[in-house]
């Protein structure tokens, strides 16, 4: 058995190999290489250089949309990772109706970004138009912190179940041990049950991080940029790169954002990742 | 031990949703019908190329795979119309575009969007096509060659409902200016209840489904003035002569209105019509595409007048007439592709069966001449349209089309919204309008 295995691996491996190869490896280089191109289809392209990277902060738009981002990932990090793990600690305690209150936080994750993005801008209109303030569309505030309401809303039921699944493992002899030697609940919250469900939070700070880093479909859907793109996150700045400008050079400067935007996304993560890990504790 | 199992686990289903995410961004590119008529004739006739029309109007698809259906019936040549959807027809192009079947014809929006691809835009100098143009202004060239040609001629005015009009006591012979224009809103807004309208014009919608009524139709007023003071057809840098004007105008909309200027940022386009169908408007802002959506109005109740913004001598000024739907064949095509392509359009503007689904089924004015008697498109808009040229009213030109980019508009629309809502002034839109020109221009031809 071992035997045939380790002739015959190269067969099982190869379909799946195939499809990641042709539909991820392949289009990731060919991505890189259009950087250094210009081009008006991904077929027929000329070779620029770096002339595409140069004209990156030709407008400060990508470096606003940076920041931006960048700020909107530490305050919805923050917050989804808090609410959700407070969630999950208050449906782990056995009360009635517990499942009924787990599916119901997890549900907005089934809704599209984009659906999501459209029902939360009307609501929020409403809402505004109440109060007699500008509408999101009109003030980078209340559209970024419109963006930040509409992500928890959207995430942290999504969390909440990755923190409960952690906290169901936390052995009860653990707890019952540290209950015996005189921990008061704080204790026990603090030093068990939060450096036993480390694993949890290793995954949940990433998925938040990297989601609120990418962040298209709702963006686009709720703010759209407005006003003046000053409500635009990175991924949509590299859209509006893209398709919003005439001219064939700003497909290659598209490209070439999109490529500073990966490098970005990926050192972070593995910050990140490698940050969390260390808090790990190996049962 | 266990720890990592459920890591893995919640890694693996981390990953899964990570493919719904996926799934649900794609949805957003809307749909796309396609009809492959190559297999509905078995026989076919000497002809070997076929043709691929990636068609820009998603209302006139059905029309459009009707008239391919009884083409392929016909001659026995394949024809694929494919429709992308709304605000989606760049991206398809562009997809498209980079496979081994490309369209054979494609559209472009004029000379700014034909600066992305007329390295794939065959000559159509030579072409029969070509020879029907009523007037070479419905062609762009490049130097000699004609890469793109015009196929429908669109007008836009503000349209009124003659019925409400006449109610408040007033007919379009008394608006022939800004001047008269401003009094009779006025007096419509000032009497409103007493009318049982909501306002003088419909809702000036700053949703992304309606600004391009103000970033881009509206301002080409303003642009059409300073080129004509200046004697030149398009410019790298706007001076904004008649900004003055164009906020006169804006101001009347958005004072003289159904709603509160504050709201504005959030209305769309289905608003503004439904406000003007229901009666609670008397001015809508629009062009002869709208007909459809306004005729339960009645024939005899619509109307389209010039847009007036208080220029001098403009009592002779007559509607925006012009074109924004550019045919273009496509130069990388296989020969026998790219003759079937010219002879379908041929067979487009002469035959019977394609030059009634232009006229009749889709309502296009073409700029044709072999359009003429039972076969030139008629409602009252179009004839509006017809009745100011006859008059000698001089048309105003798409200047729209030299706009830098979309970046641009985009641009204007957000500086107008914010001045609608207060959040922004006019020198916000003044600077939008003409450093944003001279900006968007360095960056898109430089």
């Amino acid at each position: 058995m071992q035997k045939t295995i380790k002739k015959y691996w190269p067969i099982f491996v190869l379909p799946t190999l195939a499809a990641f190869i042709i539909g991820f490896i392949w289009p990731f280089i060919w991505g890189i290489y259009l950087s250094f191109c210009q081009f008006t289809t991904v077929q027929d392209v000329t070779f620029v250089g770096l002339s595409n990277y140069a004209k990156i902060w030709i407008d400060d738009t990508f470096t606003h949309a940076f920041f931006f981002t960048a700020a909107f990932t530490v305050v919805s990090v923050v917050l989804i990772n808090a609410f959700g793990f407070g969630l999950a600690l208050l449906l782990t305690r056995k009360l009635r109706g517990t499942n009924i209150f787990r599916t119901v936080f997890f549900m907005p994750n089934l809704i599209g970004g984009i659906v999501l993005g459209y029902i939360w801008k009307t609501l929020l209109d409403g809402v505004l138009t109440l109060m007699s303030k500008p509408l999101l569309s009109l003030d980078e505030t209340y559209g970024f912190w419109g963006l930040v309401i509409l992500m928890c809303w959207q995430q942290i039921g999504y969390m909440m179940i990755i923190y409960i699944a952690g906290l169901q493992n936390v052995p009860i002899d653990l707890i019952e041990a540290a209950r015996i030697d005189g921990a008061s609940n704080r204790q026990i919250l603090f030093r068990v049950k939060i450096p036993m469900v480390m694993p949890s939070f290793t995954i949940c700070l990433f998925l938040t991080l990297t989601n609120s880093f990418k962040l298209f479909d709702q963006n686009l859907s709720l703010t759209a940029g407005e006003p003046a793109k000053a409500s635009q996150m990175l991924a949509l700045n590299i859209y509006d790169t893209f398709y919003a400008r005439s001219g064939a050079q700003w497909k290659g400067i598209g490209q070439a954002k999109a490529v500073v935007f990966f490098l970005l996304v990926v050192v972070i993560a593995l910050a990140q990742l490698r940050l969390t890990r260390s808090k790990e504790v190996q049962q | 031990m266990k720890a990592k199992r459920i890591l893995a686990l919640t890694i693996a289903s981390a990953m899964a949703a990570g493919l719904l995410a996926g799934c649900s961004g794609s949805s957003s590119s809307g749909s796309t019908s396609t009809s492959d008529t190559s297999g509905a004739t078995g026989e076919t006739t000497g002809a070997s190329g076929q043709v691929y029309y990636l068609n820009f109007k998603p209302e006139q698809d059905e029309d459009w795979q009707n008239l391919a259906a009884i083409y392929t019936e016909q001659t026995g040549v394949p024809v694929t119309v494919v429709t992308a959807a709304q605000g989606q027809y760049e991206t398809q192009l562009m997809s498209e575009m980079a496979k081994s079947d490309a369209p054979t014809l494609f559209q472009v929006n004029g000379p700014v969007g034909l600066a992305n691809w007329k390295d794939y835009c065959y000559d159509l100098s030579g072409t029969e096509l070509y020879s029907h143009l009523t007037s070479d202004s419905f062609a762009l060239k490049d130097g000699d060659s004609v890469p793109a040609i015009a196929y429908v001629i669109e007008t836009y005015g503000i349209i009124y409902n003659k019925a409400l009009l006449e109610k408040a006591g007033y007919t379009a012979e008394d608006i022939t200016n800004f001047e008269t224009l401003k009094q009779v809103a006025d007096d419509i807004q000032a009497r409103k209840d007493e009318l049982g309208v909501k306002g003088a014009f419909t809702s000036a919608g700053m949703d992304s489904s309606s600004d391009w009524r103000f970033k881009t139709h509206l301002a080409n007023l303003p642009i059409y003035y300073e080129y004509k003071a200046d004697g030149i057809s398009s410019t790298d840098a706007i001076k904004g002569t008649y900004l003055d004007n164009y906020k006169q105008i804006f101001d009347l909309y958005i004072t003289d209105s159904t709603c509160e200027p504050t709201l504005l940022a959030s209305k769309t386009a289905n608003d503004a019509t439904a406000e003007f169908v229901n009666g609670e408007a008397v001015f809508y802002q629009n062009g002869t595409w709208e007909y459809n959506n306004i005729s339960s109005l009645g024939d005899e109740n619509l109307g389209m007048l010039p847009i007036y913004i208080g220029v001098e001598g403009e009592e002779n000024q007559g509607l925006c007439t012009g074109s924004e739907n550019f045919w273009c064949v496509n130069k990388n095509s296989s020969e026998e592709d790219i003759q079937a392509t010219i002879d379908f359009l041929t067979w487009v503007i002469t035959s019977d069966e394609g030059r009634k689904a232009m006229s009749q089924d889709m309502g296009f004015v073409t700029p044709f001449d072999t359009f003429t008697g039972e076969y030139a498109a008629s409602n009252p808009l179009l004839e509006d349209a017809e009745a100011y040229i006859a008059a000698g009213k001089t048309p105003v030109d798409w200047c729209f089309s030299t706009m830098p980019s979309e970046n641009w508009k985009n641009g204007v629309g957000s500086a107008l919204t914010a001045y609608a809502a207060g959040t922004g002034t006019w020198d916000g839109v003044v600077s939008a309008f003409v450093d944003g020109w001279a900006t968007e221009y360095q960056l898109s031809n430089g």
